[in-house]
């Protein structure tokens, strides 16, 4: 189809041509009547993204704009914003507690994600054999991650993982005496990561998506060349499904970033100031959140995010960047 | 993992391990089973055990069971009825499923199927939020619904899904109404329909599927959203259940412990029973969004 005009007055002319009538149009030439058929169909185009365009213009792009200028500025919600420059920034770096926070969102995402990307893949192989039962394994595995950020679930975490309670009792049975696991810096973390990685449902269901387009005659032929099982995972499955593990890691990458609920229920009762045992549970979002909303100093609170999203920014171009050297697709599809 | 992961492989010429095969991949996929529902049902079973046991027993299920915990449940928490804080989430949770519904399906059908100028930008723009963490806005749209006096009310937790602020569902509706014959527009077209026409009688009813699973993940997401509801609702009154059982935490949990697992158990149930009705929904739904990503 051709380009169409995209001068047209898409959003003045709502009103007007709201009903789009239907001209007669007596002899139009073809071009010209090609040309009033694309504006009307922009029009329409705009009309049925209306709420959308408004929604991304009210609630996405303009708030990332004030909260890039609040970033440079002091703001408690009363006063007017003072313009600050880049002292908000300036201060993270010296901010002991944004260091602790920046450390704990980093190990969460460093280990959680891979472990449960890991357990995903190996879960969703086990599942790949089209046997009885798949489809009821599928599911269940897949509710976790329907129920796992809730608060609900974070309570019944801690409630296992507590000290002398269910896991601690059962692992001591293996003589691993951990001690209790959320009330001590060390295991509260790793609380945490278990918790992530119980919701492994969501990424298997796609990798097994990915793993059902595996042609059958690659593994056939590599069989009668003698491959081994790991022969044929390392140079057959991952190659085949890299497009999936690509997508994958960066969603939970970018979703691990983002963790909140969970840290802070596992991390207990507790009012403005709750970062778990020695704030080894202080995610970055919930200093963000303790920052903007419990401090009221929304200035910081702003800039912090802004390095939040230069963060997920980075490592999301580092993933697009590095693609070209393990991801694969497949030219022309099947 | 690593144990089962030899099951997995094509079959082998070993006639034995053929036969083995399908004995471990039981084996394998039970002991992740058992894993995987160890904390559900746990909790189903603490929640008619006495307090004080809860923590400290490795028994899963209790040998007598009481429903004390869900009596003392009924009478409230800090003297508000329980019912308050489940009607409050009904209330977020089906105001979203509306607005997602309503939007989202707009949105989508501009995407798939209405092409004009500016579309690519605008989708990729769309895609785009997906990747955006909801942080960088809640400060201002805070500020905002604050200016606005809205803050307090069920307003800031709904807006956004009329304005199809959740690119997911418009995402899953557009993969979905791409594939959906072109020759039905045409048809319509040469008849005489407009896009609200087609838009209305003949793509809606044909994205059940696609609705239906929206509307699932749509309600389950707004039932469970803490964030959200922890901003913006600073009356008990108006608590949804997750902000509800945040502040049973956080003021009885020494003093109830049993009343707070079995409120646990309450706020898990309706995702519980939403999973069993629409499992099917919900999984192929999360395998067909992610796989063309």
């Amino acid at each position: 189809m051709t380009s169409t005009d995209i001068s047209a007055p898409a959003v003045d002319g709502k009103e007007r041509d709201a009903r789009r009538p239907r001209r007669p149009a007596p002899s139009p030439t073809p071009a010209a009547s090609a040309r009033r058929r694309g504006r009307r169909e922009t029009l329409a185009g705009y009309l049925f993204l209306s709420p959308w365009c408004v929604g991304i213009l009210l609630l996405t792009l303009g708030p990332m704009l004030v909260s890039l200028y609040l970033a440079f500025t002091d703001y408690n919600l009363f006063d007017s914003p003072r313009w600050v420059g880049l002292a908000n920034f300036s201060e993270m770096f010296s901010d002991d507690r944004w260091w602790q926070s920046v450390k704990v969102t980093g190990v969460f995402v460093l280990i959680a994600t891979p472990l449960k990307l890991a357990l995903a893949l190996g879960v969703a192989m086990l599942l790949a054999r089209p046997r009885k039962g798949q489809g009821f394994y599928r599911s269940a595995f897949y509710a976790p991650s329907l129920i796992g950020a809730s608060v609900s679930v974070g309570i019944v975490w801690r409630a296992l993982f507590q000290d002398d309670a269910v896991v601690d009792r059962s692992l001591s049975l293996f003589g691993w005496s951990g001690g209790g696991w959320i009330g001590d810096p060390e295991w509260s973390m790793p609380t945490l990561i278990a918790l992530s990685a119980w919701q492994f449902g969501a990424p298997m269901v796609i990798f097994l998506a990915g793993l059902k387009q595996v042609p059958r005659e690659l593994y056939e032929a590599a069989e009668v060349d003698g491959a081994g099982a790991w022969r044929r995972f390392r140079s057959i499955t991952l190659p085949m499904i890299s497009p999936v593990v690509f997508f994958n890691l960066l969603l939970e990458i970018i979703h691990s970033f983002q963790i909140f609920t969970s840290a802070l229920v596992i991390a207990g009762p507790g009012g403005g100031r709750a970062g778990g045992p020695g704030d080894s549970l202080l995610v970055y979002t919930w200093y963000l959140y303790e920052q903007g909303f419990s401090n009221l100093r929304m200035g910081y609170a702003s800039a912090m995010a802004w390095m939040l999203l230069a963060g997920i920014a980075v490592v999301t171009a580092v993933l697009f960047w590095s693609q070209r050297r393990w991801v694969h697709y497949e030219e022309g599809g099947r | 993992m690593s144990a089962p992961a030899g099951t997995v492989r094509p079959a082998r010429a070993g006639a034995a391990r053929r036969r083995l095969g399908p004995v471990l991949w039981h084996v394998g996929a039970l002991a992740v089973l058992v894993v995987v529902l160890y904390p559900v049902v746990w909790v189903i079973g603490a929640s008619f055990k006495p307090g004080d046991e809860i923590v400290g027993s490795l028994e899963l299920l209790p040998t007598d069971p009481i429903v004390d915990n869900y009596e003392r449940l009924a009478d409230g928490i800090a003297g508000i009825g329980i019912e308050t804080f489940f009607l409050n989430s009904l209330i977020v949770a089906a105001g979203s499923v509306v607005g997602v519904l309503f939007s989202c399906s707009l949105a989508a059908y501009a995407f798939a199927r209405i092409r004009f100028a500016g579309r690519n930008l605008l989708f990729t723009l769309m895609i785009g939020t997906l990747l955006l963490p909801v942080h960088v806005l809640l400060v201002p749209q805070y500020v905002l619904f604050q200016k606005l006096e809205l803050v307090n009310t069920y307003v800031p937790l709904l807006l956004g899904k009329f304005l199809a602020v959740d690119a997911f569902f418009v995402f899953l509706m557009v993969q979905f109404m791409r594939n959906l014959p072109r020759e039905l527009d045409e048809a319509a077209r040469i008849d005489g329909c407009g896009h609200w026409r087609i838009y209305w009688t003949i793509v809606l009813p044909l994205c059940r599927p696609a609705l239906i699973t929206s509307s699932i993940f749509s309600f389950i997401w707004a039932w469970n959203d803490f964030l959200g509801p922890l901003l913006y609702l600073n009356e008990p009154e108006k608590y949804t259940v997750s902000l509800g059982l945040k502040m049973f935490m956080d003021q009885d949990s020494l003093a109830d412990y049993g009343g707070m697992i079995a409120m646990s158990m309450a706020a898990l149930l309706p995702v519980l029973l939403f999973f069993l009705a629409f499992q099917r929904h919900l999984v192929e739904g999360a395998a067909t969004s992610g796989l063309k990503g």
